[in-house]
């Protein structure tokens, strides 16, 4: 089934910290969103394979993120953990228009979300 | 430093060696190694040491090497091969006909063979002031303890010659932190090995560090009446100095030669066996001329002693038939290679090669067909492939369009550096110092297994004069011992640097380097912004070199540093306020109290440490469950750092009817001093008021025990996975002394553990010797030690807590994006 993606804005760029991370919370997962030091944007699912430890408070580098819970690396790029270990965080789409940051969304996770 | 063997072999010749230097002392190695047992020998040193590797002077100029890193030979090597050792008196008369040499000490000593190495004197161009204290040559150990005693108090040097030399002093000196100058009178610097675009770039690189280049500059003076205040140029300039060096090159030292009538040119002239005039007497080294020539560099030495090791021996060789030299630029980060002649002329082809975007120039000089010179800047990588192509004159001229590219290139070989060694021919020379070839190196790993980088270097002596060639040997080592092979000579932060955690400290503080970037530029990182193993361990190397300057770099802290609060396993944090000494009150409880109702904080737990818990804290309520306890007048218990964690105590004399002092107030005295300094690992103290040690003071990094008459000090201890007790550190009597010592072991430890190295590894890395001699033994460093300390917690001991809560520093962690509709 190919999910068809819903492109949202999630602000500027400067909104997340280089060589950091910001969530975003959707209906069905958290996102999280990383700008690298070259200022590109990934995300993935803040949700390491391992022991669902949180990525997006993990150390980013290059085009990886370190898992701060058991320290496994993961490629911003796939996804794929790198080095001795399995798994693969699942990779969201995103692009940088104009200085803005979009992911691209699917259906469920665009279900209108409970208000918080 | 002397060593006089215990007996002499009497029927054994006598050969005296003059010159403890690195020709001499290498013509020696020769020597044993070809016949052991046939000479008495007698070295004579006029340097009062061992024999050191002269070309390390710089990196131990720089601070990239110590002493014993650069020693060759140490006193139990003149031992055990019986050698007779008198430093510290040189040579200052040679009688022939009687055949005796007599010293300074006036020591008396026959010989039967001679043996000359005694190197050359740097040259003192004689304007006036030459002789004012400050002026400096550099060519000894002295030189650079001299540079380094001016370099203590900052200021501004100028370094008089832009050659080898004087470029290696200069950066050395800076990186010291002094301000240089280089004064050149050609028009660029290194002249004699560069053409000027290469010089060009050399220069330009120099003075982006910040370090002053002037060409076609003339000493006129040097100023000053009772110590050196600056020099004048002849075009009027002047450059105010409190230290000048002058390295302006070398002359052959063939005094004591020339006084006893043994003929001398411009070095002591000697035949292909290293014959003098005398043959009785030899000569090796920078002090000799061979077939009209004098070299300055160590490979030709190594090639003299080889021929004069054979003669010496008794061996018939063909001799010592002269050196085709190249030089290399040791300055780290800036790769400079040249070799033969770069003199274009009409008849000679000119390869050239540039890459501005990273600062790459090449230059090949070919002459019917074969390579006459080269010149590289910024990648010196075929530096040896072009040498030895042009020892070999080797007919290069099908290879003429691609020569630029290099080896792997031109044949088309891979650039894993394993493989490009496994490619090379076994005459390849691997090692330019000490003329050795691949061949040789391969042989000795399988004849004699040959297992790491310290084998080869002692087995074969490659790599072990300036040690450029190191990363080929260890590719070497790896390609002819296939998995087999580690390299484990410095064992590397990550696998983003090839240095080791006290490399880079040394060179962080050495070299003035104040950012991360910077580190990671001139450490050559591998790795565009480093890892999470290496960028935590360098923010806070960098925090500790510099506290005040460096700002703090949140991105390379592990999450729980840079949220103030600890990760749970779900994803949630937990929360410790600060409680000094272990020590509350109703009302701090009344606050910890409410907030763990106000925010459905579900856990709250009395710690180890003597501290209140509140688990389970949803990250984007902290900055509010910090406000609440900050108004409480509570701050950060850091309980999540790399840090002070807590200061445990007893109640002591306060309450205790067994106690002996006021343990509790000493608890929170120290808590107050120590809190919020940033550490390699976390850091637990604890004060027990009596020797019954209630507070468990002996399993802390720190702990203090009352006793009756003062404070028993006790460190190194660690409760955790490896159960460690701490070792007396010392007894002190007073409130004052307790305070002083446990700061000044902090900041000992801040300043030589490695990052994530708790007390109880590094104490028994460095031994408990180790920090009382400098922090007991020595009271001038323990109250150096302890200044520093107080100085670094100026800027610590801001509450984290307070300016997230209410200052709004990194926001952004504690709020979602959201979704524009
Ligand atoms: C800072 C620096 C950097 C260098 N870098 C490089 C490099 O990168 N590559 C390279 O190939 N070369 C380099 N060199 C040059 C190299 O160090 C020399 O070529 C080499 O040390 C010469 O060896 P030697 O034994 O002839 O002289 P030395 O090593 O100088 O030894 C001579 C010894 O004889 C002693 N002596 C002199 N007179 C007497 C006496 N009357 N009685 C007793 N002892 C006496 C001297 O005190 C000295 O210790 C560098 C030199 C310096 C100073």
């Amino acid at each position: 089934m190919a999910d068809i993606l819903n492109w949202v804005d999630i602000g500027p760029l400067d909104g997340i910290p280089v060589q950091g991370a910001r969530t975003l919370q959707t209906a069905s997962d958290r996102i999280a969103v990383f700008r690298t030091l070259d200022n590109q944007v990934f995300a993935l699912l803040d949700r390491c394979p391992h022991k669902q430890g949180p990525l997006s408070q993990g150390i980013v580098h290059g085009h990886f993120v370190t898992c701060p819970l058991h320290n496994m690396v993961f490629s911003l790029e796939t996804g794929l953990a790198q080095g001795a270990d399995d798994g693969c965080a699942a990779k969201m789409e995103t692009r940088l228009e104009n200085g803005m940051v979009r992911v691209g969304l699917t259906p469920s996770q665009m279900a209108k979300p409970d208000a918080q | 430093m002397n060593f006089v063997p215990a007996h002499e072999t009497a029927s054994r010749p006598r050969l005296v060696v003059i010159g403890n230097g690195m020709a001499g002392i290498r013509t020696v190695e020769e020597l044993l190694s070809r016949a052991p047992d046939k000479y008495n020998i007698t070295v004579f040193g006029a340097e009062p040491r061992v024999n050191y590797n002269r070309i390390m002077l710089s990196p131990l100029l720089s601070g990239e090497k110590t002493f014993d890193d650069i020693v060759i030979n140490p006193l139990d090597w003149y031992q055990h091969n019986n050698i007779l050792l008198l430093s510290g008196d040189p040579v200052i008369h040679i009688d022939r006909a009687e055949k005796f040499v007599i010293s300074r000490s006036g020591t008396k000593t026959p010989y039967d063979h001679l043996l000359l190495a005694t190197g050359s004197d740097p040259i003192i161009i004689p304007v006036p002031g030459h002789k004012l204290p400050g002026v400096v040559t550099f060519r000894d150990v002295d030189d650079v303890d001299t540079m380094l005693a001016a370099a203590e108090n900052g200021g501004e040097a100028v370094v008089i010659g832009g050659g080898l030399l004087g470029l290696e002093a200069a950066v050395g000196l800076q990186a010291r932190g002094m301000a240089v100058t280089v004064i050149h009178l050609a028009s660029h610097v290194m002249e004699r090995q560069l053409d000027g675009s290469a010089g060009h770039l050399l220069q330009e690189e120099l003075r982006r560090r910040g370090i002053t280049v002037m060409t076609g500059a003339d000493t006129a003076e040097i100023c000053g009446t009772d110590r050196v205040t600056g020099v004048s140029l002849k075009d009027g300039h002047h450059i105010p100095a409190s230290l000048v060096v002058m390295a302006v090159g070398i002359r052959p030292n063939g005094r004591l030669a020339n006084e006893s009538g043994v003929a001398v040119e411009r070095g002591i002239v000697v035949n292909d066996v290293m014959a003098t005039s005398d043959p009785s007497i030899h000569a090796v080294g920078e002090c000799v001329q061979h077939r009209g020539l004098c070299y300055g560099l160590v490979a030709p030495l190594f090639e003299m002693a080889k021929s004069c090791a054979d003669d010496l021996a008794g061996i018939n060789s063909t001799g010592y038939g002269g050196s085709v030299t190249s030089t290399k630029l040791k300055v780290t980060g800036v790769d400079v290679f040249s070799a033969g002649d770069f003199s274009s002329g009409p008849d000679c082809d000119d390869i050239v090669f540039r890459d501005a975007g990273r600062g790459v120039y090449k230059r090949i000089i070919l002459f019917e067909g074969r390579i006459r010179g080269a010149v590289l800047y910024g990648d010196t990588s075929d530096g040896a492939w072009y040498f030895q192509l042009m020892k070999d004159e080797t007919d290069v001229t099908d290879l003429r369009n691609s020569l630029a590219f290099g080896q792997a290139f031109a044949g088309g070989s891979a650039t894993n550096p394993i493989d490009a060694v496994a490619a090379l021919p076994d005459n390849a020379e691997i090692c330019g110092c000490n003329g050795i070839c691949k061949g040789s190196i391969v042989s000795a790993i399988t004849e004699k297994n040959l297992t790491s980088l310290d084998d080869v270097k002692a087995h074969t002596k490659a790599s072990a004069s300036c040690g450029s060639c190191a990363g080929l040997v260890e590719s070497l080592l790896a390609a002819t011992l296939g998995g087999g092979y580690q390299a484990a000579s410095v064992k590397p932060i990550c696998p983003c640097t090839d240095h080791d955690h006290d490399n880079v400290r040394r060179l962080i503080r050495a070299r003035a380097l104040k950012t991360m970037p910077a580190v990671m530029q001139e450490l050559e990182w591998k790795t565009p912004d480093g890892c999470h193993i290496c960028r935590p361990a360098l923010n806070y190397y960098l925090l500790a070199a510099w506290p005040g300057d460096y700002v703090d770099h949140g991105a390379s802290r592990f999450i729980n540093e840079r949220v103030h609060a600890n990760i749970q396993k779900d994803g949630t944090y937990s929360v410790v306020p600060r409680m000094w000494g272990g020590l509350t009150n109703p009302r701090e409880l009344r606050a910890i109290a409410d907030v763990a109702d106000k925010f459905n904080i579900p856990t709250v737990k009395v710690t180890g440490g003597q501290r209140i818990d509140l688990l389970g804290v949803k990250k984007q309520d902290l900055p509010a469950v910090w406000a609440d306890l900050n108004s409480a007048g509570m701050v950060s218990g850091h309980a999540y750092g790399k840090s002070l964690r807590t200061v445990k105590t007893c109640v002591g004399q306060e309450w205790c009817r067994f106690g002996t002092q006021m343990s509790l107030g000493m608890g929170v005295a120290l808590e107050k001093m120590t809190w919020g300094s940033w550490m390699p690992h976390k850091f637990k103290m604890a004060v027990s008021g009596c020797p019954r040690n209630c507070a468990e003071a002996t399993i802390k990094d720190f702990g203090v025990i009352a006793t009756d008459g003062g404070w028993d000090l006790h460190v190194g201890g660690n409760g955790g996975i490896h159960l460690r007790a701490t070792e007396l550190l010392c007894k002190v009597t007073t409130e004052a002394e307790v305070r002083e010592y446990c700061g000044a072991f902090i900041q000992l430890y801040r300043e030589t553990a490695r990052y994530l190295e708790r007390t109880a590894p590094w104490i028994e890395r460095v031994g408990l010797k180790y920090v009382q001699d400098r922090m007991v033994e020595d009271a001038q460093n323990r109250a150096t030690l302890f200044a520093r300390f107080i100085e670094s917690q100026k800027t610590a001991q801001i509450d984290p807590w307070a300016e997230r809560a209410t200052g709004g520093v990194d926001a952004h962690e504690f709020k979602h994006l959201t979704a524009a509709e």
